[in-house]
């Protein structure tokens, strides 16, 4: 039997989508929730944020097709005006793959973000820089080691995830099966040579992307330290 | 040229204590003194708008006048549009920008190459210019810091205990680089800091915080001269202070130290302390005036003075050679009565 390469495409895609989504939506939140001053929405808001690491995935799956399947809110509605049914289709393993892997990007965000001593945003402020520009500059450049962990971390999750596409992508072959999924259908069928064949590939992709992403944070860091 | 005021009246809700500093500025350099927590860096930092005040004033004329911050008319500028400079402690440089890139940063991209070029000169920067702030020593650290500030032509200076991370000899240095930079600057300059020599040596005019309140504003020489309070007696490096009881209005009795002194001002009812500080005190004989027994007293020898601590307490420095090893404590030293500094508690 010939093997199947569509799980290595849906995958590339899945997660090279939704690591651009949850590493700049990550980022925005992480700075949001740093500039509150609020406490106790502080707190709300990061227990919120952070929930999908901390529950079973398919029990954030669950949660996921309460609300995009056909019959939940925004289900319904990119049905009724869009005419896109997302549940069980390759935007729902974007989606699962987004909200799974978003607390470890916003939480290594976060923290980076506040390992960034505070007088150096004062001081661009009194320096006449925008805010936008103090983010970018300041905040975003001396946070970056940690920004880009989180980008790592994030991505692994997202290639990895398993549980919540199951609940809301379901295992369709050509259409949402991923790696992982590939995994799964070929060991259940008996093909571990298959099965064999997909785990390597999920090797190999994720140890360039980690092996790429730390040469990057480690030259950067030399850069500035010597 | 028109004359120039910086008018400071904020009060803030803190959690220890709540400040209410007020204070006019004309000309030159401030000094406010206080020990660590009285609200230095708090007023400080509402001024460059970092920290926003409960309620106040803070405005600036310079030809035309800026309201930094008005509480009753809600206005309250963001610190880009104050013009105000900030020295950090830390100098707060920026790790991933090379010394240019840290000048350049507040400038446009027009203005920007001509007075980086400029500042690097004029702070002996060259041959810097790449360097991260990493591989500079403190004192190359400051001197960025410094033409950052400058490149940005502020009409204030705000500097923020500059030399308490610093070790004595780097600390001395460096004063007299920043002395001499201020010295070129004709906007107003603020200096926070609890070290008597340094507000001592940097500003004209001081302000003394305690617990958020200003306990002494004036003269720099004047404070220091005459205290006036417990507090800012002690803030100005007055080593002796006893709590007294008054005799008649030139003799009182210090309850500390147990001895009977004469003053040459009046002693007002209000007066309820004395300093003394520890270089006034000169050898005496028995019958001289506000004589004290030096018997059983402690000698300390630090590298130029002699420090003898009698046994009431009273602190005594003497000045002496580096090469000097010998010292004979004299029977008796005094006071003379015009060194007897008055205090209110």
């Amino acid at each position: 039997m010939r093997m199947d390469w569509s799980p290595i495409f849906i995958s590339m895609k899945t997660a090279s989508l939704s690591i651009f989504i949850t590493f700049f939506v990550g980022l925005i939140v992480a700075w949001g929730i740093v500039k509150l001053k609020n406490d106790s929405i502080k707190i709300v808001l990061d227990g919120i944020f952070t929930l999908p690491i901390v529950l079973p995935p398919t029990v954030v799956g669950f949660f996921l097709l309460y609300i995009f399947g056909v019959r939940g809110p925004i289900g319904r509605f990119f049905i009724d005006f869009f005419t896109v049914k997302i549940a069980f289709s390759w935007y729902a393993t974007v989606i699962a793959a987004v909200v799974m892997s978003f607390p470890l990007m916003y939480r290594s965000a976060r923290g980076a973000f506040e390992q960034v001593d505070s007088n150096l945003l004062d001081a661009g402020r009194t320096l006449g820089m925008s805010e936008w520009k103090i983010f970018w500059k300041v905040l975003f450049a001396n946070a970056l080691p940690g920004i880009i962990s989180g980008g790592i971390l994030a991505f692994a999750r997202g290639l990895g995830e398993f549980g919540a596409t199951a609940m809301l992508a379901g295992n369709i072959a050509g259409q949402t099966r991923t790696l992982p999924m590939a995994v799964y259908s070929e060991v259940a069928a008996g093909n571990m040579g298959d099965a064999f064949n997909y785990v390597i590939v999920i090797v190999i992709i994720s140890f360039i992307a980690i092996f790429i992403m730390d040469f990057i944070s480690i030259r950067k860091e030399k850069q500035w330290k010597n | 040229m028109s004359d120039k005021l910086l008018k400071v009246d904020i009060r803030k809700e803190l959690k220890e204590f709540d400040l209410d500093v007020s204070f006019e500025l004309k000309h030159g350099r401030l000094g406010i003194l206080g020990p660590s927590g009285c609200g230095k860096s708090m007023t400080l930092k509402s001024i460059a708008g970092i920290v926003d005040p409960d309620e106040g004033i803070i405005s600036l004329n310079t030809g035309d006048e800026t309201l930094y911050f008005d509480s009753k008319n809600k206005i309250n500028l963001k610190p880009q549009d104050r013009n105000v400079g900030y020295l950090f402690q830390n100098y707060a440089l920026f790790p991933n920008m090379t010394v240019e890139e840290n000048i350049a940063i507040g400038l446009s991209k027009d203005e920007g190459g001509n007075t980086v070029s400029e500042m690097i000169k004029r702070f002996q920067l060259e041959g810097l210019e790449k360097r991260y702030p990493r591989q500079l020593s403190g004192g190359q650290q400051q001197r960025v810091a410094l033409a950052r500030i400058m490149a940005y032509s502020p009409d204030v200076i705000l500097l923020d205990e500059p030399f308490s991370a610093m070790d004595t000899f780097l600390k001395e240095q460096l004063r007299i680089e920043l002395s001499n930079s201020l010295n070129d600057f004709d906007g107003f300059s603020i200096m926070v800091t609890h070290d008597r020599d340094e507000a001592f040596q940097f500003c004209d005019e001081l302000i003394v915080l305690d617990q958020g309140k200003i306990i002494a504003k004036g003269d720099t020489y004047e404070i220091f001269e005459n205290p006036k309070k417990v507090q800012v007696a002690r803030l100005t490096g007055c080593k002796n202070i006893s709590k007294i009881e008054i005799i008649d209005d030139y003799h009182l009795k210090s309850l500390d130290w147990g001895v009977t002194l004469e003053t040459s001002k009046e002693i007002s009812p209000n007066i309820t302390h004395i300093g003394i500080r520890a270089h006034d005190f000169v050898p005496a004989s028995e019958n001289d005036v506000n004589v004290l027994d030096t018997t059983n007293s402690t000698l300390l020898e630090m590298p130029f003075e002699w420090q003898v601590t009698l046994t009431n307490g009273i602190w005594w420095k003497s000045d002496k050679q580096i090469d000097e090893h010998e010292f004979v404590i004299p029977e008796y030293i005094k006071i003379n009565p015009k060194d007897v500094i008055l205090l209110e508690e």
